[in-house]
């Protein structure tokens, strides 16, 4: 049981650190002042998550110390989904990569409000008004920019026909999902409530859902796409010259 | 001429200036002075401004640019535009204030009576 809830605990870190990482990337490259502000101390929320997260699996048997866990692990051993793992791209890419992953974390963590995993449920209460502005950001963005125009549209509908079938890579089921159901309700439900949750705002921006996705499974399981690699070697280029160094 | 590398100067459409020319809700961009609260029934107080297409995105922006480090409880975004305000030349208007000490409050020694009244057994 308590394997299991780790995996849960290392794949919902991984994403927050990986997409953590990814978002930062856009600091000082941002369209707008304000945007760039915006978007980099969400990135860094993010990285905030992750670490109350690994923290988590310290506190847990056979637990590793945060910064050696994420940063010093083989690429296999990431359990992050392949939505998190792409370049920056376009900025449209990266904000409707972050509306979707933003309302999958917030039913993810209002589901672990009735968690039977204390540390998670605590965790939960604890970012919930932090991921009710990461989705107020996105949705006034997606719909802003669902309505701009032919060519702001155009842009959209496209970031959206190649995120989702990534974003659904997100609910990629686990073995023995079904043991966790007393922690929380499990990837598929969670899929659906997500569905609900960006459906209104897809609606509002007039931009619509691809019908035929292939979902973008295997991350979950330590298959990744080649730009983890890149990613990992730059993330943790300071941290491994001295890996016993006090920050 | 060709297109230049910032997205700004290209909505410009300076290359074909005998053209129609309509600006898209939302495409201008136009400031809004930002009013912070810091608890609940206290007074919003000016911070600073943001630059947004709308209120909402304005309200956004201001949450990370003026929330997030002091105390906040809510803010406010105001159309710069909005806001009306005397012309500085006319500043004269309250050049003659300071003579007029008979309406400052501070002329009232009302505290030295309270802590008297306090001091008292």
């Amino acid at each position: 049981m308590e394997n299991l809830i780790k995996e849960l605990v290392t794949k919902m870190a991984d994403d927050a650190l990986i997409l953590g990482h990814r978002n930062s990337e856009w600091t000082g490259l941002g369209p707008v002042m304000e945007e760039d502000i915006a978007f980099s101390s969400m990135a860094q929320d993010k990285i905030g998550h992750a670490w109350a997260l690994y923290r988590m699996l310290q506190e847990m048997e056979g637990g590793q110390d945060p910064d050696q866990f994420a940063f010093l692990r083989p690429e296999s051993e990431y359990k992050c989904c392949h939505l998190t793992e792409m370049p920056i791209g376009t900025y449209e890419f990266s904000l409707m990569r972050h509306f979707l992953f933003d309302h999958a974390e917030t039913v993810r963590y209002n589901s672990l409000l009735e968690s039977g995993f204390l540390p998670l449920q605590q965790l939960a209460k604890k970012v919930k008004g932090e991921l009710k502005y990461h989705t107020l950001h996105a949705d006034a963005w997606i719909i802003q920019l669902g309505k701009g125009g032919e060519e702001s549209h155009a842009k959209m509908q496209a970031a959206l026909d190649n995120c989702f079938p990534l974003a659904t890579g997100i609910f990629e089921p686990g073995p023995d999902d079904t043991q966790l159901s007393d922690i929380y309700p499990g990837e598929k439900i969670l899929q659906e409530r997500w569905m609900d949750s960006i459906y209104p705002v897809l609606t509002k921006a007039a931009l619509n859902i691809p019908e035929k996705v292939t979902p973008a499974y295997g991350g979950r399981y330590g298959q990744h796409t080649p730009y983890l690699h890149g990613l990992l070697e730059e993330m943790g280029e300071v941290f491994r010259q001295d890996p016993a160094a006090t920050w | 001429m060709t297109d230049s590398l910032d997205p700004r100067v290209n909505r410009l459409r300076l290359n074909n200036i005998d053209a129609p020319f309509t600006i898209e809700e939302g495409e201008n961009w136009q400031a809004y002075e930002v009013f912070h609260q810091e608890k609940r029934g206290a007074h919003h107080e000016h911070v600073g401004c943001v630059h947004a297409p709308d209120p909402q995105m304005a309200l956004i922006f201001a949450k990370e640019q003026f929330g997030r480090r002091k105390k906040c409880v809510n803010l406010w975004v105001v159309r710069s535009a909005d806001i009306l305000a005397f012309d500085l030349e006319d500043e004269d208007m309250f050049a003659n204030n300071m003579e007029k000490t008979y309406r400052d409050a501070s002329g009232f020694k009302v505290m030295e009576k309270i802590n008297k009244f306090k001091g008292k057994p």
